[in-house]
């Protein structure tokens, strides 16, 4: 396992659900509320807590949308750290169990 | 345009079922004098059958789900059903009377990340709160509730349903909402009882009262838009449509019969017989909402309200076509503004009936937020 590696899973406290290929995503603790684009919709379905991000954004970034690999790893690091902040995501650098409500 | 809206009219457009309504029972602990439902249990969904439907719901794209009733807590697997909506991923809210609320329930809440609590509050004072619910102590109840919710950091709004025998405790509540850090809503809408029965439509509030509410502006926040004479409508207007209802909302009763709104009580499928997708997309009966527009309104077409006024499809449904008027916006449109409606005129009314019994006012006002 790399060292470097982050893990990303979606938060039991939020609500989300796709509309036309673009995910809505609801925070009941502050009722923030996001839409996401289709890139960031294949990271925040991705995000299972055992798939580490670099590989994420390799076999559903860069495949699917025809990005620099190294520009879109660091576009969705930020990606990362901003829907972390908002309580979306966990983020750690071990794997992650699924949260259940 | 907010994100919400723009995701609102996306899915209006997409035709994508965004928001559901969903009553669990019609059972209740209280008899609230306006209700309009009977109380008995006909038949309601299983724990499987509802688990089921949610499954269908995701599915089908549903992302805002409110649980209803009745009284949602006399389902024994109330918590259960929450569980799977939220495994789903829901945004759930649920309207209760909170009665059956206690520290527990309020951190079981709090741990299902439920949206926001509604709950009904009539007055301040125990003895009219009480008198309508015929629940005795059910004010003090309520409230003691609401503070436990309060107390695990949840949303918590009171529904102030406003009639005759609480018009003038409106004030009181909000200032009870304020204190326990609550949003208020006012609503003054008596519907019909379900088996049709209208007696209940003699609790709603006189329409002449209605200016008083309309231009308070603790009450209203957008008070003077709210209330100015309405804008010609120009021919795009006249190609929109009334409301959501069939087209991103629908509601499921506790038998899994589907209506375009839970005050649209126009049979559209039941989803113990067919899948909810099926119902959604090939119903006849949500086709032909679909394709009412404000230019096919029988005499709202011609009205001067028809962009501002609050027309309830469900409401004319009641009083014979979902293609009419709806009086009882004809008399809040009347009253808001002082203009008379088209449906006024051509009665030769100079005020509405307001004593006619055949609807009832329905008021979506917007909450003014709770100071901090």
């Amino acid at each position: 396992m790399p060292e470097n590696c982050i893990y990303i899973a979606r938060s039991s406290a939020i609500a989300a659900r796709a509309l036309a290929g673009e995910m809505m995503v609801m925070n009941s603790a502050d009722s923030t509320f996001f839409t996401l684009n289709e890139v960031a919709t294949a990271i925040f379905q991705a995000a299972d807590g055992r798939t580490p991000l670099q590989e994420i954004v390799r076999d559903r970034i860069c495949d699917q949308f025809d990005v620099d690999p190294e520009q879109a790893l660091a576009d969705a690091e930020q990606f990362v750290v901003a829907l972390s902040g908002h309580g979306v995501l966990l983020v750690s650098n071990q794997p992650l169990a699924a949260e259940a409500p | 345009m907010s994100l919400m809206s723009e995701v609102g009219q996306k899915a209006f457009n997409l035709g994508v079922p965004l928001a559901v309504h969903m009553d669990v029972t019609y059972r209740c602990n209280e008899r609230c004098v306006h209700c309009y439902l009977d109380h008995d249990d006909h038949g309601e969904m299983t724990t499987a059958e509802i688990e089921d439907v949610l499954n269908q719901l995701a599915e089908a794209g549903v992302f805002f789900l409110t649980f209803s009733g009745g009284e949602v807590f006399m389902r024994r697997d109330f918590f259960e059903i929450v569980e799977h909506a939220r495994r789903l991923m829901f945004n759930v809210k649920i309207k209760t009377n909170a009665v059956m609320i206690h520290e527990e329930e309020a951190r079981r809440i709090r741990e299902l990340d439920i949206d926001t609590i509604q709950i009904s509050v009539y007055s301040h004072r125990p003895e009219v709160h009480d008198a309508i619910t015929k629940l005795p102590h059910s004010l003090e109840r309520t409230v003691r509730s609401i503070r436990f919710l309060r107390a695990q950091g949840l949303r918590v709004t009171i529904a102030n349903v406003l009639m005759t025998v609480n018009s003038s405790d409106h004030m009181g509540v909000q200032k009870l909402a304020a204190e326990l850090g609550a949003h208020y809503t006012l609503d003054p809408t008596i519907t019909p009882m379900m088996d049709g029965d209208t007696s209940v439509l003699s609790l709603r509030i006189p329409g002449e009262e209605l200016p008083d509410v309309f231009h308070n502006p603790a009450l209203v926040a957008n008070q003077e838009e709210f209330c100015a004479a309405p804008k010609p409508p120009s021919e795009e207007d006249l190609e929109g449509y009334s409301c959501s209802a069939g087209h991103s909302f629908c509601y499921i009763s506790p038998y899994g019969e589907v209506f375009p709104c839970v005050q649209f009580p126009l049979p559209t499928g039941n989803v113990r017989q067919q899948k909810f997708l099926d119902i959604w997309n090939l119903s006849p009966q949500l086709k032909e909402v679909r394709s009412i527009r404000a230019k096919d309104l029988t005499v709202c077409s011609s009205c001067s309200h028809v962009t501002s006024c609050t027309r309830c499809p469900g409401l004319a449904y009641l009083e014979g076509s979902m293609r009419g008027p709806s009086t009882a916006d004809c008399e809040k449109s009347f009253y808001r503004t002082g203009v008379p409606t088209a449906n006024m005129l051509r009665q030769g009314l100079s005020k509405p009936r307001s004593t006619s019994g055949l609807g009832a006012p329905l008021i979506q006002i917007r909450p003014v937020p709770v100071p901090a």
